[in-house]
């Protein structure tokens, strides 16, 4: 970490704007960072040093004119599962060897028509199935965080593994992220970092790989509130090319931190106190509870009682909308071919090898699900179901709740390789437990730090808004930011 | 519910995928982890319940029937593993 890549977004735009700094030096600053730690933490797949220096001194140019926009020099990190013209885009998967697309998924090309530079692609699990950065064809990510006196690798997350990993340990300003199941604010929690995971809709779908359509949003990770804030509004826009983006207009995030919360109501779900949940995450949840009671929000017990079913419902819904978007994926327009004695001996053997554990799990999981008989009582049943989560988090609405406070994960970050989790895809799964229920029923969540475990590891509280209305998702995060403070990690890498 | 190994090659084969007989049957294993677990849905009351359609209330948006994009067949198979003259090449399919 140097002085430069220590700022938050918004010093440096400020630093930028005064001219006391340019945007190739801070560029510059980014790129030494990213080769001198990239081989240990592996959150890059990719970096363009070339094309980030162009577009930085594209950025000073721009600000020497007076035309600088409002993501001017910034040097970001993208998921690979973003679509960036003529850059890798494989999603980490061996499936999409060599592709490189000639066209811009429209989050990055908003993010790029503001002024931001683009440092390279990073790693993530593979189409964001994982929920610890391990099913990367490229390996996986190494979180900056350690815990106290030891030296064992740990997750940093995932899917959204590589960027939550590059932010906390200064790879980046700041990161895009998705998030289907919690692949945004999951990551976030596990490194001190802040993830929001907006709306269904605010976002454009368009350019991106899909995973399972009806859930993907883009958000961003970011080192602050404020920085998460600056990067919502860049990346949110309506679209044509995706029917499901919103035509809302997107507000200035960043106007709504520092607003008071007084008389605001914050429901306390009992349901997301599950059995087996550590006492330090108790504790970190009343802890947040006294911080936001104490900035005068009125604390309400509420009742989500299809909470349970969240997560089992998505383990249809998820895999059969993927079962269906990865059927493209055959060997004849793109990525890798295996060839075959005939044709479809070849679509076989080049899904054998390409796809790697986990998505073929998924696929298979989807392709059960959706067969001939088995429609009705699994996929038809988990969407009624989802009904039901929506309407649980729709009658605390009326009831006047202005936003939901919950733990973001059931732990800090676990190791590389844990046995445990990897003998049984169900338990990593449950990592998702307070995080899926919001993609299930489209609504706006955000993880923030909230302190550190007895191992010295980070923890996040997640917030849970009504629909589009992100900018109480903000200003709520940030009184908790300004209580519990900001978490870095000691450089060891 | 769970599948047998003869249920988990018949998957295989319409998500084309090619499964060797140890791989198939490491998944019966997986497969029905995961669907021991998703049965609790059973449980749940879903008398009268419409499935979900779309998360947020919304008329789906319709473009003018118009030509908007095109022309661009080289971008299209330039990422193809095998193509020639703008055509993705295949194995043979029709004898």
């Amino acid at each position: 970490m140097t002085d430069l890549t220590s700022l938050t977004i918004a010093e440096a735009r400020a630093k930028l704007s005064a001219k006391e700094i340019t945007a190739v030096e801070l560029t510059d600053a980014y790129i030494a960072a990213i080769e001198a730690a990239n081989d240990t933490l592996n959150a890059y797949v990719t970096v363009t040093p070339e094309k980030a220096r162009e577009m930085a001194k594209a950025s000073d140019a721009r600000i020497a004119a007076g035309k600088a926009g409002a993501l001017e020099g910034i040097p970001l990190g993208i998921k690979d599962l973003f679509g960036t013209e003529g850059v890798h885009t494989q999603a980490c998967s061996h499936i999409l060897d060599g592709f490189k697309p000639r066209y811009e998924s429209t989050v990055t090309q908003n993010l790029w028509n503001d002024g931001a530079v683009m440092l390279g692609k990073l790693n993530m699990d593979e189409f964001a199935m994982g929920s610890s950065n391990e099913t990367s064809y490229y390996g996986p990510v190494k979180n900056p965080w350690r815990a106290k006196g030891s030296n064992m690798d740990l997750v940093p997350g995932g899917s959204s593994g590589g960027s939550a990993a590059a932010v906390a340990a200064y790879l980046c300003a700041g990161a895009t992220a998705t998030d289907t199941g919690g692949s945004i604010r999951q990551p976030a929690a596990f490194t001190g970092t802040v993830g929001i995971k907006p709306t269904y809709g605010r976002c454009s779908r368009w350019g991106v790989v899909a995973f399972a359509s009806s859930l993907d949003q883009a958000g961003p990770i970011a080192r602050d509130v404020r920085d998460a804030a600056i990067l919502l509004t860049s990346m949110a826009s309506v679209d044509p090319k995706d029917t499901t983006s919103v035509d809302i207009p997107v507000p200035d995030y960043e106007a709504s931190l520092g607003q008071s919360i007084k008389g605001m109501k914050i429901g306390i779900p009992k349901e997301y106190r599950v059995d087996g949940m550590p006492e330090e995450i108790e504790a970190l949840w009343q802890q947040g509870i006294a911080w936001l009671k104490e900035a005068g929000a009125e604390i309400v017990d509420i009742t989500l009682p299809h909470t349970k079913y969240a997560l089992p419902a998505y383990y249809i819904v998820a895999p059969a909308e993927a079962s269906s978007n990865l059927a493209r994926y055959d060997g004849v327009r793109y990525g890798l071919r295996v060839d075959g004695k005939d044709i479809v001996d070849m679509y076989e053997k080049t899904r054998a090898a390409g796809f790697g554990r986990e998505v073929k799990r998924r696929i298979m999981i989807g392709t059960y699900v959706l067969s001939a008989g088995y429609y009705d009582a699994y996929y038809l049943r988990a969407q009624k179901v989802r009904t039901l989560i929506k309407r649980d988090f729709e009658l605390a609405f009326q009831a006047g709740v202005d936003a939901i406070l919950t733990p973001a994960t059931p732990s800090s970050a676990f190791g590389i390789a844990d046995e445990d989790l990897a003998s049984d895809p169900v338990k990593m799964y449950l990592n998702d437990i307070f995080t899926v229920t919001v993609n299930m029923a489209g609504l706006p969540g955000i993880a923030v730090p909230g302190g550190l475990d007895h191992k010295g590891l980070p923890l996040g509280l997640q917030l849970i808004g009504k629909p589009f209305d992100e900018e109480t998702l903000f200003k709520t995060a940030h009184v908790i930011e300004q209580a519990a403070g900001r978490f870095a990690p000691s450089k060891w890498w | 519910m769970s599948v047998d190994l003869a249920t988990v090659k018949r998957v295989a084969r319409l998500a084309r995928i090619a499964v060797s007989e140890e791989e198939a049957e490491r998944m019966t294993g997986e497969l029905n982890g995961i669907l021991g677990f998703v049965e609790q849905l059973s449980e749940v009351n879903v008398d009268g319940v419409e499935p979900m359609t779309s998360v947020t209330p919304m008329e789906m948006k319709k473009r003018d029937d118009i030509v908007a994009d095109g022309d661009k067949a080289a971008d299209i198979v330039a990422n193809a593993p095998n193509s020639d003259r703008d055509f993705f090449l295949v194995p043979k399919v029709v004898e």
